[in-house]
Order: C-alpha cells, then structure tokens, then sequence
C-alpha cells in the first residue's frame, strides 16, 4: 500500500516535469534550441493565473483566467521569438543557451518585482478534496495533472505526425534552408512554435500552483524537468512525458529508501548514467550521417 | 595606419606581433606592479577579485572559447581545486607545493571526467555539467569528514619563501600572489595557443569533421582541452577560497557556473582580453548597482534578485548586438582606427546565416 501510495505521489508530480519536458522538447523539435527558460515561462504562467483569478488581484472566474492566462503566454512566446530569437537566426545553439539562461534571470526578477517572494497557492477549483482508492489517497488537483498531461501529450504528438504545419515545423528544424526552399516561412513557423510551449508552460505553471505553492524561485524545478527530457530523449515527445515520470517516481522512493544526502541527488545520477550510456536519451531520434 | 607585414610562419606565432604591442604589455605589467602605491587597501581587494574571477575566466575560456565545448559545471571544479588545496595544507604539505598540486589534481579528476563525457556532442555536454555542477553540492556534503559539509572550512594564511600572506590582514601581498598566478596563467595560455595543440583546439572548435580529416585526434584534445582548461580552473577556485576566508557546500553553487559562462561570454568568446573584460564586469557590476540603486530610491531598499535579473538583460543584448563582447567591440574600434579611411560597414559580419541539424550527424 505504501509503495503504491508512493508511486501515485511520483507520477503526479513526474507530470508536472514531464508537462515542462515538453516544452523544452517542442522547442527543440523545431528549432534545434534548447530553451532553459522553459521553467521560468512555467513560473510566470503560473503567476499570472494567479493574478488574474486571486482575490487580492483581480479576482476573475478560473475558468476564464485559466485560458486567458494561456493565450497570454502563448504571445509572449511568440513575441520572445519575434523580438530576440529571430535575431539569432543561424547562430550556434549555445548563444541560444545561454541568451535562455539570461531570460530565466530576467523573468525571475520580474516576476519577483511584480508578485513578490512569498510563496502563493492558487485559488483554483481543481484543489477540491481528495479522492480514496481503498486505502491509496489522491488529490483532485492530482488526478487533473494526470488527465490533462496525458492529453496535451497525445495532442501534440498527433499534431507533429498528422498537421501540414507540424511537418514543416519538423522539417524547419532539420535544414532550414531547405525548408525555406520548399516554401515553408520558417520564421513565422519558429514563432508559432514558440507560443505553443508558451501555452504548454502556462498549462504546466496552473497544474502546478494548483497542486502546491508558488514562488519566483520555482522556475528551478525547470532543472529537474531537463533532466527528465534528457532521460527520455530531446525531440520525442512521448519520451519526455516517460522522462518525467522516471523522475518522478525516483524522487519519493530515493527519499524513502536512501539515506538523506542520496536522496536528492538520485535524479541527477540518473541522468548522468543515461547520458553515458545512450549519449541521447532512452527514445532518441538522433541518426548518424551515413553519407 | 598599421601595416601588418608577415613573411613567415614564425612571424605568425610570434609571442607579441611586434614592438608597440609588446611595450604596451610591458606598460600593463609595471602598472599592475606598482598598483598597491596608488590605490588604498580596499580597492586593491577588489582589483585582487577581478585578478581571480579573471584566471577562472581563462581556464572556462580555454575549454568554451578554444575548444567550443559548453561547460555549465565549472564552478564543480573551483570548488574541487579549493578543497584539494586546504586539505593538502592541512596535511602538512607546504603552499609551494600544495598550491601547484591542487590545480594538477582538478585537471586529472577533469580529464577523467571529461572520458564519459567526450561522447556528448554540443548542448548534452551542458546538460551534463550542468548536472555536475548540482552534484557536486551534495558531494561535498556527502565527504563530510574530509570537507567539513555544511560548517565547511577556514583556510590557514598562506606561508610562501617564509612570507605570511593573509588576505585580510596583508591584501597587497595576497594581490602579489594572485597577479603572479594570473601572470603566469596568461603566458601559459598564450603559448599554449602558439603551439599545435592551441591550434588543435581550435579546429576541433571550428569544425570536428574538417579536424580529424587534418589528423587532429578529437577525443583526445577534447579531454586535454578539459585537463587544461580545469587545472587552471583549479588554481582559481583555491585562490578563491582564500579570498573569501571561508567556504562550504554552497559556496560553488550552479549559479557561479553560469556566471562564469555568461562573464566569458560578455567579454568576448575565444580571446585572452575577453576573460579581464568579462571579470571586471562580473566584479564591479554589485558595486555599480548598489550605488546607481543608493542614487535613485535611497540606501536601504533591498531588491532581490536584482543583480542576477540586471546582468542577464545586459547579456542578452551583448548576443543579440555584440555577439563577440566587450572584446569585439573593442577590436571593431582598434581596427577602425588602424584601417583609418578604409574601414567599410559589414566587415565583421558573421558568414554563415543558416544552420543545419545536429540530429543527423
């Protein structure tokens, strides 16, 4: 029962960092950049749901916030890309890296100046009561983490294999001047998947703030979300959502069964061993040149 | 107008391209000697942390800038030459020797990191450090009895030729040690860079495919670019220790490794004078804001996070209008200058503007 009870807790929390994966993954799908900000994005998503529903903000509905709180992300995706990564174009990945990094920096502050350091919860109706499987208890707040990671991920999965658009993103991101040559506007497809993991990272940040406290400093739990893409292979999708979920699962048993000092490094180790072993994640996509 | 004339390979290589800039490296040297005479005790501290910041810069820039290889970990390895150094000193080895040892251990203990690591290409090599760096946290915990964990520990004063050199109490000759540490870092990764193996790095970095089509053994000058790059990084980190007279767990954290990345990266990727530059922004740039913040709201007013949020918005524009930092600009100036009427718009512009995948390698 207790291992069950554990196993449920990591899953639940291996969404959220699977929900952020896909972020780092959709991003990188499409544009070979890899985006440390994505963490922060969720962070902000998060608070500005936060302000729009809570009492002592703007106090409106959560079932308008909640999608408005997406959509605004999603423009500021965009506008990120339209503004400060278009202009990067062609450039190696690591000015991408580390101008993300930088991005982080900002928005933390930002979100600091804005909404303060505390920790906020948010007013959200998905925190409602528990729900008991003979013994093993679960938050509501929990089982919407689940559904909804589980459907954003076949979404998007479908969306890359089945839409004109999610094809030419892929192909974009392969060559982008053979892209350009089949006539696809690879700018304006880089930029709409930019406010995708916007929307993504908002989705991730409501999940989040529902299920515990928010505070400026939650953008780290971006870290452990890169680790769990790593794990599961950058550029597959359902592997990030297995990524997340191998990280999940790992936390709450490696802080039951391991000393205090291993507990917490058990996600990194993890990650360490799966980038010695298979230097591209569990479900990579990576081919060697034969040519 | 300069005329650069060169009629051999030697003249190519040569330590200083010719007599003026000699002299004026000459000048930077005797100003750097007889610095502790103008400045007060305070300032030299300073100047003293910029010296430190500025070795570490240069051993992050040998790895980044030479050898194209990200690393996000380095501050595992500041953290790594610190302890070695306290803990051979503890056990009754002598600066001289403890000193030189510390920074030799950091570059085996990077190079034999550097073996799992070589098969990472690009952003997994950051990903990796990045891990590295976090784990190096609780390492340091985890070797409780000889690091000392969270209490953490209290470097000696230094003893050198029978001298006592203590940074608080005698901060001109801790500035002396330091300025020859980063001397000879300076010189060693001058040459370093004269020599096939400088040149090595710098094909693996421009191009893998095109190195080892020269004969170029990739795998082995990625790891003695990680040996090198982390031995002086090594020294750095034991200076650092020094300097802020006390040290734990959580004095090398993650975020001193991306400061470290983002310094080098302000200053110019690739080039000696981008690591001062960048270390001279990293050090003064708390000391700017506080006053600028002392001028508009008042002393007393704490912004969290402000120094952090400033510096990523000042790196941000580095990459999006100068994505060669301080140093490039500074070389578009000096050749403006020298080109004097020749210079044309464009000259710098960057040729390749599109990028192929890393997938399909």
């Amino acid at each position: 029962m207790d291992v069950l009870q554990l196993l449920v807790s990591g899953l639940a929390n291996g969404c959220v960092y699977g929900l952020i994966a896909l972020g780092f993954v959709l991003i990188y799908k499409a544009t070979e950049a890899v985006n440390f900000a994505q963490g922060d994005f969720m962070m902000l998503g998060a608070f500005v749901t936060l302000g729009l529903t809570n009492a002592e903000y703007l106090h409106m509905p959560f079932w308008l916030a909640a999608p408005l709180a997406i959509m605004i992300m999603a423009v500021l995706g965009y506008l990120l890309d339209y503004l400060v990564l278009r202009h990067l174009f062609g450039q190696s990945q690591t000015a991408v890296v580390i101008l993300t990094i930088a991005l982080g920096f900002v928005i933390r502050f930002v979100a600091g100046v804005i909404w303060g350091h505390e920790p906020q919860t948010l007013e959200s109706p998905l925190a409602i009561g528990d729900i008991h499987f003979g013994g093993v208890v679960l938050g509501m707040a929990d089982v919407a983490v689940i559904v909804v990671t589980v459907l954003m991920t076949l979404f998007l999965y479908q969306f890359f294999q089945r839409t004109k658009l999610g094809l030419a993103m892929q192909a974009a991101s392969q060559n982008q001047m053979a892209a350009y040559y089949m006539g696809i506007p690879v700018k304006r497809v880089q930029g709409l998947i930019w406010g995708l993991s916007g929307a993504t990272a908002a989705v991730a940040g409501i999940l989040f703030a529902s299920k515990g406290a928010i505070d400026p400093n939650a953008g780290l739990l971006g870290i452990k979300a890169f680790a769990a893409a790593v794990i599961g292979g950058f550029g597959s999708l359902p592997g990030a959502l297995a990524g997340g979920l191998i990280v999940g699962v790992i936390e709450p048993f490696a802080s039951r069964y391991f000393a205090a000092g291993y507990s917490q490094i058990a996600p990194y180790a993890l990650l360490l061993i799966v980038l010695v072993l298979r230097p591209h994640g569990l479900f990579s996509q990576i081919r060697i040149k034969k040519v | 107008m300069r005329i650069l004339f060169k009629t051999s390979y030697n003249d190519d290589i040569r330590l200083f391209p010719d007599r003026w800039t000699l002299a004026i490296y000459a000048g930077l040297l005797v100003l750097s000697l007889t610095l502790p005479l103008l400045l007060d005790e305070f300032y030299i501290g300073e100047v003293t942390n910029v010296l430190i910041w500025a070795i570490a810069g240069l051993g992050l820039m040998l790895l980044t800038g030479q050898t194209g290889q990200v690393s996000l970990g380095h501050a595992a390895f500041l953290a790594i030459g610190c302890y070695t150094n306290t803990i051979l000193i503890e056990a009754g080895l002598p600066f001289i020797l403890a000193f030189p040892l510390a920074g030799m251990i950091t570059g085996v203990v990077g190079a034999i990191i550097a073996i799992p690591a070589l098969r990472l290409h690009g952003i997994y090599l950051a990903i990796a450090t990045i891990a590295l760096s976090i784990l190096a946290d609780d390492i340091i915990v985890l070797l409780d009895p000889w690091t000392g964990g969270v209490s953490g520990k209290f470097p000696d004063a230094i003893t050198l030729f029978g001298l006592e050199i203590e940074r608080w109490t005698m901060p001109v000759r801790f500035y002396y040690l330091v300025l020859a540490v980063t001397v000879i870092c300076t010189l060693f990764y001058r040459n370093l860079l004269r020599s096939p193996l400088g040149r090595a790095f710098a094909a693996v970095r421009d191009s893998e495919v095109s190195a080892s089509a020269m004969g170029v053994h990739i795998a082995r000058t990625k790891g003695t670019a990680f040996g090198l790059s982390c031995m002086i990084t090594g020294w750095a980190g034991a200076l650092m220790g020094y300097y802020a007279g006390a040290f734990n767990n959580e004095t090398f954290s993650l975020v001193i490794s991306i400061t470290l990345l983002m310094m080098i990266v302000i200053g110019g990727l690739g080039s000696i004078h981008g690591a001062f530059f960048g270390a001279v922004v990293v050090a003064f740039l708390p000391q700017v804001l506080s006053i600028l913040k002392g001028a508009v709201l008042g002393g007393g007013v704490a912004i969290p996070g402000l120094e952090t949020g400033v510096f990523g918005m000042i790196l941000i524009l580095f990459i999006l209008f100068e994505p060669m930092g301080i140093y490039g600009r500074w070389l578009k100036v000096r050749t403006w200058f020298e080109l004097f009427p020749f210079a044309r718009k464009d000259m710098f512009r960057r040729q390749k503007s599109y990028l192929k995948t890393e997938r399909l390698r």
